[in-house]
Protein backbone atom coordinates (compact mmCIF):
# COMPACT_ATOMS: atom_id res chain seq x y z
CA UNK A 1 0.00 0.00 0.00
CA UNK A 2 2.80 2.68 0.95
CA UNK A 3 5.04 2.57 -2.29
CA UNK A 4 7.45 5.20 -1.52
CA UNK A 5 7.13 5.99 -5.22
CA UNK A 6 3.84 7.19 -5.09
CA UNK A 7 2.80 10.08 -3.13
CA UNK A 8 0.15 9.50 -0.15
CA UNK A 9 -1.95 12.33 -2.03
CA UNK A 10 -1.75 13.34 -5.84
CA UNK A 11 -4.32 16.01 -6.96
CA UNK A 12 -4.28 16.48 -10.81
CA UNK A 13 -5.74 19.44 -12.31
CA UNK A 14 -8.69 19.19 -9.73
CA UNK A 15 -11.76 21.52 -10.26
CA UNK A 16 -14.86 21.92 -8.03
CA UNK A 17 -18.11 23.99 -8.58
CA UNK A 18 -21.00 24.24 -6.69
CA UNK A 19 -23.89 25.70 -8.86
CA UNK A 20 -21.88 27.30 -11.31
CA UNK A 21 -19.97 28.96 -9.39
CA UNK A 22 -16.21 27.59 -9.32
CA UNK A 23 -14.65 26.94 -5.89
CA UNK A 24 -11.59 25.05 -6.48
CA UNK A 25 -9.56 25.91 -9.94
CA UNK A 26 -7.07 23.54 -11.38
CA UNK A 27 -5.32 22.48 -8.25
CA UNK A 28 -2.48 20.07 -9.03
CA UNK A 29 -0.52 18.97 -6.06
CA UNK A 30 1.55 15.89 -4.82
CA UNK A 31 1.97 15.40 -1.39
CA UNK A 32 5.26 14.59 0.92
CA UNK A 33 4.67 11.45 3.11
CA UNK A 34 5.05 11.75 6.93
CA UNK A 35 4.25 14.82 7.06
CA UNK A 36 1.92 17.23 8.91
CA UNK A 37 0.25 19.55 6.05
CA UNK A 38 -1.56 22.47 6.90
CA UNK A 39 -4.05 23.85 4.80
CA UNK A 40 -3.96 27.47 4.92
CA UNK A 41 -6.30 30.33 3.20
CA UNK A 42 -9.18 33.28 3.96
CA UNK A 43 -12.80 32.02 4.30
CA UNK A 44 -14.61 30.42 1.21
CA UNK A 45 -11.07 29.81 -0.37
CA UNK A 46 -12.03 26.47 -0.68
CA UNK A 47 -10.41 24.81 1.84
CA UNK A 48 -12.94 22.47 3.39
CA UNK A 49 -14.13 21.77 -0.39
CA UNK A 50 -10.58 20.55 -1.34
CA UNK A 51 -10.77 18.12 1.45
CA UNK A 52 -14.46 16.94 1.00
CA UNK A 53 -13.07 16.58 -3.07
CA UNK A 54 -10.35 14.07 -2.07
CA UNK A 55 -12.72 11.83 -0.14
CA UNK A 56 -14.60 11.89 -2.84
CA UNK A 57 -17.44 13.58 -0.71
CA UNK A 58 -18.11 16.08 -3.97
CA UNK A 59 -18.41 15.78 -7.54
CA UNK A 60 -15.48 16.63 -9.12
CA UNK A 61 -16.11 19.35 -12.43
CA UNK A 62 -12.62 17.79 -14.05
CA UNK A 63 -9.48 16.17 -12.42
CA UNK A 64 -8.25 13.41 -10.78
CA UNK A 65 -7.74 12.67 -7.42
CA UNK A 66 -5.37 9.37 -6.24
CA UNK A 67 -4.90 8.10 -2.52
CA UNK A 68 -1.20 5.87 -2.90
CA UNK A 69 -1.45 6.04 -6.66
CA UNK A 70 -5.30 5.06 -6.25
CA UNK A 71 -9.02 6.06 -6.68
CA UNK A 72 -10.41 6.88 -3.20
CA UNK A 73 -12.77 4.60 -3.36
CA UNK A 74 -10.23 1.92 -3.44
CA UNK A 75 -8.27 3.26 -0.92
CA UNK A 76 -11.07 4.12 1.58
CA UNK A 77 -9.31 2.06 4.38
CA UNK A 78 -5.92 3.66 4.67
CA UNK A 79 -7.75 7.17 5.27
CA UNK A 80 -9.02 8.65 8.31
CA UNK A 81 -11.22 11.66 8.06
CA UNK A 82 -12.05 14.07 11.06
CA UNK A 83 -14.94 16.93 10.03
CA UNK A 84 -15.97 20.23 10.48
CA UNK A 85 -17.51 19.70 14.71
CA UNK A 86 -20.27 21.91 13.56
CA UNK A 87 -21.37 19.28 10.74
CA UNK A 88 -23.02 17.17 13.25
CA UNK A 89 -25.90 16.94 15.86
CA UNK A 90 -24.50 16.62 19.10
CA UNK A 91 -27.76 16.12 20.78
CA UNK A 92 -28.00 12.76 18.97
CA UNK A 93 -28.47 10.07 22.03
CA UNK A 94 -24.95 8.05 22.49
CA UNK A 95 -21.85 8.21 24.35
CA UNK A 96 -18.68 8.95 23.24
CA UNK A 97 -17.38 5.82 23.22
CA UNK A 98 -20.00 5.13 20.27
CA UNK A 99 -18.93 7.44 18.22
CA UNK A 100 -15.24 6.52 18.37
CA UNK A 101 -16.50 3.04 17.72
CA UNK A 102 -17.93 4.85 14.19
CA UNK A 103 -14.69 5.19 12.76
CA UNK A 104 -14.31 1.27 12.63
CA UNK A 105 -17.92 0.49 10.72
CA UNK A 106 -15.68 1.02 7.57
CA UNK A 107 -13.47 -1.99 8.53
CA UNK A 108 -16.64 -4.11 9.88
CA UNK A 109 -18.18 -4.37 6.50
CA UNK A 110 -22.14 -4.93 5.80
CA UNK A 111 -23.19 -6.55 8.43
CA UNK A 112 -20.75 -7.40 11.76
CA UNK A 113 -21.23 -5.66 15.03
CA UNK A 114 -18.79 -3.82 16.83
CA UNK A 115 -16.89 -6.64 19.46
CA UNK A 116 -15.14 -6.42 22.32
CA UNK A 117 -12.03 -5.98 20.75
CA UNK A 118 -13.23 -3.18 18.63
CA UNK A 119 -14.45 -1.90 21.78
CA UNK A 120 -10.89 -1.92 23.13
CA UNK A 121 -9.67 0.05 20.54
CA UNK A 122 -12.10 2.38 20.64
CA UNK A 123 -10.92 2.68 24.36
CA UNK A 124 -7.43 2.90 22.95
CA UNK A 125 -7.94 5.98 20.84
CA UNK A 126 -9.90 7.99 23.27
CA UNK A 127 -6.97 7.33 25.63
CA UNK A 128 -4.74 8.75 22.90
CA UNK A 129 -6.44 11.84 23.38
CA UNK A 130 -7.14 12.19 27.09
CA UNK A 131 -10.81 11.22 26.89
CA UNK A 132 -11.04 7.27 28.52
CA UNK A 133 -12.81 8.92 31.20
CA UNK A 134 -15.59 10.14 29.18
CA UNK A 135 -16.32 7.29 27.59
CA UNK A 136 -19.64 7.23 28.70
CA UNK A 137 -20.62 10.90 29.05
CA UNK A 138 -23.10 11.23 26.67
CA UNK A 139 -22.31 13.21 23.71
CA UNK A 140 -24.01 16.35 24.18
CA UNK A 141 -22.71 16.80 28.10
CA UNK A 142 -19.27 17.03 26.60
CA UNK A 143 -17.21 20.49 25.34
CA UNK A 144 -16.80 21.16 22.58
CA UNK A 145 -12.92 20.65 23.01
CA UNK A 146 -13.78 17.66 23.86
CA UNK A 147 -16.07 16.91 21.67
CA UNK A 148 -13.32 17.27 19.18
CA UNK A 149 -11.17 14.79 20.59
CA UNK A 150 -13.72 12.91 20.58
CA UNK A 151 -13.90 13.21 16.64
CA UNK A 152 -10.43 13.04 16.96
CA UNK A 153 -10.26 9.48 18.43
CA UNK A 154 -12.46 8.52 16.47
CA UNK A 155 -10.06 9.09 13.11
CA UNK A 156 -7.20 7.23 15.19
CA UNK A 157 -9.66 4.53 15.67
CA UNK A 158 -9.54 3.88 11.74
CA UNK A 159 -5.77 3.84 11.72
CA UNK A 160 -5.34 4.84 8.56
CA UNK A 161 -2.42 5.82 7.15
CA UNK A 162 -3.50 9.05 5.69
CA UNK A 163 -5.42 11.71 7.47
CA UNK A 164 -7.67 14.89 6.62
CA UNK A 165 -8.83 16.98 9.65
CA UNK A 166 -11.20 19.69 9.07
CA UNK A 167 -10.41 22.35 11.11
CA UNK A 168 -9.54 20.62 14.47
CA UNK A 169 -8.23 23.51 16.11
CA UNK A 170 -10.98 25.96 16.13
CA UNK A 171 -12.83 26.87 19.15
CA UNK A 172 -11.09 24.84 21.25
CA UNK A 173 -9.64 24.96 24.93
CA UNK A 174 -5.87 24.99 25.69
CA UNK A 175 -6.09 21.16 27.03
CA UNK A 176 -7.69 20.31 23.91
CA UNK A 177 -5.12 22.05 21.75
CA UNK A 178 -2.24 20.11 23.27
CA UNK A 179 -3.94 16.80 22.90
CA UNK A 180 -4.45 17.86 18.85
CA UNK A 181 -0.80 18.68 18.61
CA UNK A 182 -0.12 15.75 20.72
CA UNK A 183 -1.35 13.28 18.26
CA UNK A 184 -0.23 14.96 15.37
CA UNK A 185 3.33 14.14 16.45
CA UNK A 186 2.43 10.18 17.04
CA UNK A 187 1.17 10.27 13.75
CA UNK A 188 4.29 12.00 12.35
CA UNK A 189 6.12 9.43 14.14
CA UNK A 190 4.64 6.48 12.92
CA UNK A 191 5.34 7.99 9.03
CA UNK A 192 1.67 8.96 8.44
CA UNK A 193 0.84 11.84 6.40
CA UNK A 194 -2.15 14.29 7.95
CA UNK A 195 -3.76 17.02 6.38
CA UNK A 196 -5.05 19.67 8.33
CA UNK A 197 -7.15 22.69 7.69
CA UNK A 198 -6.08 25.51 9.83
CA UNK A 199 -6.82 29.45 10.27
CA UNK A 200 -4.43 30.16 12.38
CA UNK A 201 -1.85 31.79 11.01
CA UNK A 202 0.45 32.32 14.30
CA UNK A 203 1.08 28.68 14.68
CA UNK A 204 1.49 27.38 11.01
CA UNK A 205 5.24 27.33 11.48
CA UNK A 206 4.95 25.28 14.74
CA UNK A 207 2.61 22.70 13.43
CA UNK A 208 3.22 22.27 10.06
CA UNK A 209 6.13 20.58 8.20
CA UNK A 210 4.81 21.75 5.00
CA UNK A 211 1.66 23.93 4.09
CA UNK A 212 -1.05 24.54 0.88
CA UNK A 213 -1.63 28.14 0.41
CA UNK A 214 -5.09 27.81 -1.11
CA UNK A 215 -7.26 31.04 -2.38
CA UNK A 216 -9.42 28.82 -5.28
CA UNK A 217 -6.31 28.34 -6.83
CA UNK A 218 -3.11 26.82 -5.11
CA UNK A 219 -0.98 29.81 -4.45
CA UNK A 220 1.97 28.05 -2.90
CA UNK A 221 2.85 24.45 -1.47
CA UNK A 222 5.95 23.27 -0.10
CA UNK A 223 8.00 23.30 2.94
CA UNK A 224 6.76 25.29 5.63
CA UNK A 225 10.11 27.05 5.45
CA UNK A 226 10.54 28.00 2.50
CA UNK A 227 6.46 28.83 1.35
CA UNK A 228 5.14 30.49 4.66
CA UNK A 229 6.53 34.07 3.77
CA UNK A 230 4.93 37.18 3.59
CA UNK A 231 5.05 37.65 -0.08
CA UNK A 232 2.71 34.18 -0.46
CA UNK A 233 0.45 35.04 2.35
CA UNK A 234 -0.19 38.74 0.47
CA UNK A 235 -0.85 36.98 -2.57
CA UNK A 236 -3.35 34.27 -0.95
CA UNK A 237 -5.12 37.06 1.49
CA UNK A 238 -4.73 39.83 -0.97
CA UNK A 239 -5.46 42.90 1.05
CA UNK A 240 -7.44 40.85 3.87
CA UNK A 241 -4.30 40.35 6.05
CA UNK A 242 -4.33 42.94 8.77
CA UNK A 243 -2.15 40.40 11.79
CA UNK A 244 0.34 40.58 9.09
CA UNK A 245 2.80 42.76 10.59
CA UNK A 246 2.53 40.81 14.62
CA UNK A 247 2.74 37.66 12.57
CA UNK A 248 6.07 38.60 10.83
CA UNK A 249 8.72 37.37 13.04
CA UNK A 250 7.03 34.24 12.86
CA UNK A 251 7.43 33.82 8.63
CA UNK A 252 9.92 32.72 6.90
CA UNK A 253 12.19 35.61 5.65
CA UNK A 254 14.16 33.66 2.50
CA UNK B 1 -62.69 -10.18 21.74
CA UNK B 2 -63.11 -7.35 19.59
CA UNK B 3 -61.72 -4.76 21.55
CA UNK B 4 -58.44 -7.32 22.17
CA UNK B 5 -58.10 -7.04 18.12
CA UNK B 6 -58.23 -3.17 18.42
CA UNK B 7 -55.58 -2.83 20.80
CA UNK B 8 -53.43 -5.40 19.45
CA UNK B 9 -54.16 -3.79 15.82
CA UNK B 10 -53.56 -0.17 17.41
CA UNK B 11 -50.13 -1.48 19.52
CA UNK B 12 -48.63 -3.04 16.24
CA UNK B 13 -49.22 0.08 14.41
CA UNK B 14 -47.97 2.19 17.36
CA UNK B 15 -44.85 0.65 17.30
CA UNK B 16 -44.04 0.41 13.79
CA UNK B 17 -44.91 3.92 13.34
CA UNK B 18 -43.03 4.77 16.68
CA UNK B 19 -39.72 2.56 15.43
CA UNK B 20 -39.19 4.65 12.25
CA UNK B 21 -39.92 7.61 13.80
CA UNK B 22 -37.17 7.76 15.90
CA UNK B 23 -34.67 7.81 12.77
CA UNK B 24 -37.06 10.72 11.28
CA UNK B 25 -36.44 12.78 14.34
CA UNK B 26 -32.88 12.04 14.61
CA UNK B 27 -32.36 13.02 10.99
CA UNK B 28 -35.12 16.51 11.56
CA UNK B 29 -37.29 14.93 9.06
CA UNK B 30 -40.32 14.85 10.90
CA UNK B 31 -42.43 16.25 8.61
CA UNK B 32 -41.76 13.73 6.33
CA UNK B 33 -43.98 10.85 7.88
CA UNK B 34 -46.44 13.86 7.08
CA UNK B 35 -45.35 14.08 3.35
CA UNK B 36 -45.66 10.57 2.78
CA UNK B 37 -49.05 9.74 4.52
CA UNK B 38 -50.41 12.16 1.94
CA UNK B 39 -48.83 11.73 -1.10
CA UNK B 40 -49.78 7.62 -1.15
CA UNK B 41 -53.75 8.96 -1.85
CA UNK B 42 -52.98 9.19 -5.62
CA UNK B 43 -51.48 5.86 -5.39
CA UNK B 44 -54.78 4.40 -3.86
CA UNK B 45 -56.83 5.84 -6.00
CA UNK B 46 -54.75 4.63 -9.26
CA UNK B 47 -54.23 1.39 -7.64
CA UNK B 48 -58.02 1.18 -7.36
CA UNK B 49 -59.30 2.44 -10.71
CA UNK B 50 -56.08 -0.17 -12.14
CA UNK B 51 -57.11 -3.05 -10.53
CA UNK B 52 -60.79 -2.35 -10.35
CA UNK B 53 -61.11 -3.51 -6.64
CA UNK B 54 -60.26 -2.71 -2.81
CA UNK B 55 -57.52 -5.85 -2.51
CA UNK B 56 -55.10 -5.12 -0.46
CA UNK B 57 -52.22 -6.08 -2.14
CA UNK B 58 -52.61 -3.42 -5.37
CA UNK B 59 -53.43 -0.65 -3.16
CA UNK B 60 -50.44 -0.96 -1.18
CA UNK B 61 -48.27 -1.24 -3.84
CA UNK B 62 -49.81 1.74 -5.13
CA UNK B 63 -49.55 3.56 -1.96
CA UNK B 64 -45.90 2.65 -1.49
CA UNK B 65 -44.77 3.53 -4.82
CA UNK B 66 -46.13 7.36 -4.36
CA UNK B 67 -44.51 7.47 -0.71
CA UNK B 68 -40.99 6.76 -2.41
CA UNK B 69 -42.20 8.83 -5.66
CA UNK B 70 -42.36 11.88 -2.93
CA UNK B 71 -39.53 11.32 -0.99
CA UNK B 72 -37.41 11.25 -4.62
CA UNK B 73 -39.07 14.34 -5.60
CA UNK B 74 -38.53 16.09 -2.18
CA UNK B 75 -34.56 14.77 -2.48
CA UNK B 76 -34.69 16.03 -6.26
CA UNK B 77 -35.72 19.50 -5.24
CA UNK B 78 -33.83 19.55 -2.32
CA UNK B 79 -30.22 18.87 -4.52
CA UNK B 80 -31.40 21.79 -6.74
CA UNK B 81 -31.25 24.07 -4.01
CA UNK B 82 -34.83 24.58 -3.01
CA UNK B 83 -35.30 24.88 1.15
CA UNK B 84 -36.15 21.72 2.50
CA UNK B 85 -39.52 22.39 4.45
CA UNK B 86 -40.43 24.25 1.25
CA UNK B 87 -39.41 21.02 -1.17
CA UNK B 88 -41.47 18.77 1.77
CA UNK B 89 -44.81 21.01 1.33
CA UNK B 90 -44.48 21.29 -2.51
CA UNK B 91 -44.43 17.68 -3.11
CA UNK B 92 -46.91 16.27 -1.17
CA UNK B 93 -49.55 18.95 -1.48
CA UNK B 94 -49.22 18.32 -5.01
CA UNK B 95 -49.36 14.51 -4.78
CA UNK B 96 -52.26 14.99 -2.23
CA UNK B 97 -54.32 17.35 -4.29
CA UNK B 98 -53.97 14.89 -7.56
CA UNK B 99 -55.31 12.31 -5.24
CA UNK B 100 -58.32 14.27 -4.75
CA UNK B 101 -58.72 15.53 -7.90
CA UNK B 102 -58.51 12.05 -9.44
CA UNK B 103 -61.28 10.95 -6.34
CA UNK B 104 -63.73 13.70 -8.00
CA UNK B 105 -63.07 12.52 -11.43
CA UNK B 106 -64.09 9.10 -10.89
CA UNK B 107 -66.83 9.51 -8.19
CA UNK B 108 -68.78 6.87 -9.62
CA UNK B 109 -66.32 4.11 -10.15
CA UNK B 110 -64.42 5.39 -6.58
CA UNK B 111 -66.12 4.26 -3.20
CA UNK B 112 -63.12 6.05 -1.17
CA UNK B 113 -64.16 7.71 1.59
CA UNK B 114 -62.03 10.68 2.01
CA UNK B 115 -62.78 11.06 5.72
CA UNK B 116 -61.38 7.43 6.06
CA UNK B 117 -58.53 7.81 4.34
CA UNK B 118 -57.54 10.91 6.55
CA UNK B 119 -59.30 9.76 10.00
CA UNK B 120 -59.22 5.86 9.74
CA UNK B 121 -61.89 3.89 11.86
CA UNK B 122 -59.86 1.52 13.95
CA UNK B 123 -63.16 0.42 14.98
CA UNK B 124 -63.91 -1.63 12.36
CA UNK B 125 -60.69 -3.26 11.75
CA UNK B 126 -62.52 -7.05 13.60
CA UNK B 127 -64.75 -6.93 11.21
CA UNK B 128 -62.21 -7.15 8.08
CA UNK B 129 -60.58 -10.35 9.52
CA UNK B 130 -58.36 -12.79 6.88
CA UNK B 131 -59.47 -16.04 6.54
CA UNK B 132 -56.64 -18.90 5.74
CA UNK B 133 -57.24 -21.91 4.66
CA UNK B 134 -60.77 -21.56 6.17
CA UNK B 135 -59.59 -20.16 9.54
CA UNK B 136 -60.17 -17.23 11.20
CA UNK B 137 -57.34 -15.76 11.73
CA UNK B 138 -58.14 -12.00 13.21
CA UNK B 139 -58.18 -8.83 11.97
CA UNK B 140 -56.34 -7.87 8.44
CA UNK B 141 -55.23 -4.87 9.45
CA UNK B 142 -53.54 -5.84 12.59
CA UNK B 143 -51.94 -8.73 9.99
CA UNK B 144 -50.71 -5.89 7.63
CA UNK B 145 -49.59 -3.48 10.74
CA UNK B 146 -47.63 -6.81 12.05
CA UNK B 147 -45.66 -7.84 9.14
CA UNK B 148 -44.66 -3.90 8.56
CA UNK B 149 -43.54 -3.93 11.87
CA UNK B 150 -41.63 -7.13 10.94
CA UNK B 151 -39.89 -5.85 8.08
CA UNK B 152 -38.65 -2.63 9.57
CA UNK B 153 -37.36 -4.45 12.61
CA UNK B 154 -35.31 -6.88 10.68
CA UNK B 155 -34.08 -4.34 7.88
CA UNK B 156 -32.84 -2.26 10.75
CA UNK B 157 -31.51 -4.89 12.73
CA UNK B 158 -29.21 -5.89 10.02
CA UNK B 159 -28.36 -2.46 9.31
CA UNK B 160 -28.50 -0.71 12.40
CA UNK B 161 -24.72 0.65 12.09
CA UNK B 162 -25.54 1.79 8.73
CA UNK B 163 -28.37 3.11 9.85
CA UNK B 164 -27.34 4.96 12.81
CA UNK B 165 -23.98 6.40 11.33
CA UNK B 166 -26.30 7.80 8.07
CA UNK B 167 -28.42 9.43 10.69
CA UNK B 168 -25.33 10.81 12.85
CA UNK B 169 -22.57 11.66 10.48
CA UNK B 170 -23.77 11.73 6.42
CA UNK B 171 -20.09 13.04 5.66
CA UNK B 172 -17.98 10.05 7.09
CA UNK B 173 -20.45 7.34 5.94
CA UNK B 174 -20.04 8.57 2.84
CA UNK B 175 -16.29 8.96 3.14
CA UNK B 176 -15.85 5.00 4.59
CA UNK B 177 -17.99 4.08 1.76
CA UNK B 178 -21.67 3.31 3.02
CA UNK B 179 -24.29 3.68 0.58
CA UNK B 180 -26.08 7.09 2.32
CA UNK B 181 -28.38 7.37 -0.13
CA UNK B 182 -29.50 3.93 -0.50
CA UNK B 183 -30.17 3.92 3.46
CA UNK B 184 -32.07 7.40 2.93
CA UNK B 185 -34.20 5.86 0.40
CA UNK B 186 -34.75 1.98 2.12
CA UNK B 187 -35.90 4.39 5.37
CA UNK B 188 -38.44 6.13 3.48
CA UNK B 189 -39.08 2.52 1.35
CA UNK B 190 -40.14 1.45 5.10
CA UNK B 191 -41.75 4.45 6.21
CA UNK B 192 -44.20 4.17 3.42
CA UNK B 193 -45.04 0.94 4.02
CA UNK B 194 -45.86 1.22 7.10
CA UNK B 195 -47.62 4.42 6.72
CA UNK B 196 -49.90 2.59 4.25
CA UNK B 197 -50.39 -0.30 6.53
CA UNK B 198 -51.48 1.74 9.24
CA UNK B 199 -53.46 5.01 7.67
CA UNK B 200 -56.35 2.51 6.67
CA UNK B 201 -56.82 1.90 10.44
CA UNK B 202 -56.22 5.70 11.67
CA UNK B 203 -56.08 7.80 8.88
CA UNK B 204 -53.26 9.70 7.27
CA UNK B 205 -53.20 12.57 9.85
CA UNK B 206 -53.15 10.10 12.82
CA UNK B 207 -50.09 7.96 10.94
CA UNK B 208 -47.92 11.40 11.83
CA UNK B 209 -48.76 11.70 15.01
CA UNK B 210 -47.86 8.15 15.26
CA UNK B 211 -44.65 8.41 13.74
CA UNK B 212 -42.93 11.56 15.73
CA UNK B 213 -45.17 11.38 19.07
CA UNK B 214 -43.81 8.58 20.72
CA UNK B 215 -40.46 8.58 19.45
CA UNK B 216 -40.15 12.34 20.25
CA UNK B 217 -41.31 11.31 24.06
CA UNK B 218 -38.25 8.32 24.23
CA UNK B 219 -36.01 11.18 22.68
CA UNK B 220 -36.49 13.08 26.00
CA UNK B 221 -36.28 10.42 28.13
CA UNK B 222 -33.05 8.31 27.16
CA UNK B 223 -29.56 9.27 25.86
CA UNK B 224 -29.24 6.24 24.00
CA UNK B 225 -30.08 5.01 20.39
CA UNK B 226 -31.29 1.53 21.40
CA UNK B 227 -32.92 2.62 24.10
CA UNK B 228 -34.76 5.24 22.70
CA UNK B 229 -36.08 2.56 20.07
CA UNK B 230 -37.15 0.60 22.79
CA UNK B 231 -38.87 3.07 24.77
CA UNK B 232 -40.79 4.49 21.64
CA UNK B 233 -42.06 1.20 20.94
CA UNK B 234 -43.42 0.89 24.83
CA UNK B 235 -44.77 4.46 24.25
CA UNK B 236 -47.07 3.71 21.52
CA UNK B 237 -47.80 0.08 22.86
CA UNK B 238 -49.15 1.94 25.92
CA UNK B 239 -51.03 5.05 23.87
CA UNK B 240 -52.66 2.25 22.20
CA UNK B 241 -54.05 0.29 25.54
CA UNK B 242 -54.67 3.80 27.57
CA UNK B 243 -56.09 5.44 24.15
CA UNK B 244 -58.85 2.43 23.86
CA UNK B 245 -60.14 2.99 27.66
CA UNK B 246 -60.05 6.29 27.27
CA UNK B 247 -62.36 5.80 24.15
CA UNK B 248 -64.55 3.54 25.82
CA UNK B 249 -64.86 6.19 28.87
CA UNK B 250 -65.79 8.83 26.71
CA UNK B 251 -67.39 7.28 23.99
CA UNK B 252 -64.80 8.93 21.50
CA UNK B 253 -62.93 8.17 18.50
CA UNK B 254 -60.27 5.75 19.61
CA UNK B 255 -57.57 7.24 17.21
CA UNK B 256 -58.07 10.73 18.40
CA UNK B 257 -57.90 9.16 22.24
CA UNK B 258 -54.57 7.11 20.92
CA UNK B 259 -53.36 10.49 19.88
CA UNK B 260 -53.86 12.25 22.54
CA UNK B 261 -52.58 9.76 25.31
CA UNK B 262 -49.29 10.38 23.33
CA UNK B 263 -49.70 14.10 23.73
CA UNK B 264 -50.23 13.20 27.29
CA UNK B 265 -46.88 11.41 27.57
CA UNK B 266 -44.78 13.74 25.82
CA UNK B 267 -46.17 16.46 27.63
CA UNK B 268 -45.03 14.46 30.68
CA UNK B 269 -41.61 13.51 29.58
CA UNK B 270 -41.41 16.99 28.49
CA UNK B 271 -42.18 18.48 32.28
CA UNK B 272 -40.30 15.08 34.23
CA UNK B 273 -37.52 13.99 32.22
CA UNK B 274 -35.04 12.92 34.24
CA UNK B 275 -32.11 14.56 32.35
CA UNK B 276 -33.98 17.39 29.90
CA UNK B 277 -37.85 17.86 31.85
CA UNK B 278 -38.67 21.49 32.48
CA UNK B 279 -39.54 20.83 35.67
CA UNK B 280 -36.61 18.53 36.64
CA UNK B 281 -33.88 21.42 35.79
CA UNK B 282 -36.28 23.94 37.77
CA UNK B 283 -36.06 21.08 40.59
CA UNK B 284 -32.12 20.65 40.40
CA UNK B 285 -31.64 24.20 40.13
CA UNK B 286 -33.70 25.12 43.15
CA UNK B 287 -31.96 22.48 45.37
CA UNK B 288 -28.40 23.87 44.30
CA UNK B 289 -29.36 27.46 45.37
CA UNK B 290 -30.59 26.19 48.84
CA UNK B 291 -27.05 24.47 49.14
CA UNK B 292 -25.33 27.33 48.38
Amino acid sequence: MTNKKTPPLSIENVSVAYHRKPVLRNITYQSPEGECVGIIGPNGAGKSTLIKAALGLLPLAGGKVSIYGKPYSQQRKCVGYVPQRESVDWDFPTNALDVVLMGLYGQLGWFRRPKSEHKDRALEALRKVGMESFAKRQISQLSGGQQQRVFLARALAQEAQVYFMDEPFVGVDAATEKAIVQVLHELKEQKKTVFVVHHDLQTVSEYFDSVMLLNLRLIASGATREVFTADNLQKTYGGRLAILPQTNELLSTK
Amino acid sequence: MSSIWIILTGALIASSCAFLGCFLILRRMAMLGDAISHSILPGIVIAFLVSGSRDPLPMFIGAAVFGLLCTIIIQLLRNQGVQADAAMSVSFTALFSIGIILISLFTQQVDLDLDCVLYGEIAYVPYDTWTWHGIDMGPRAMWGAGAAFLLSLIIVRLFYKQFKLTSFDPALAMAIGIPVAVFHYLLMGLVSITTVASFESVGAILVVAMLIVPAATAYLLTERLGVMLGLSVLIGTLCSICGYFLSVVLDASIAGCMTMVAGGLFALAFLFSPHQGVVTRWWIRKKLRTQI
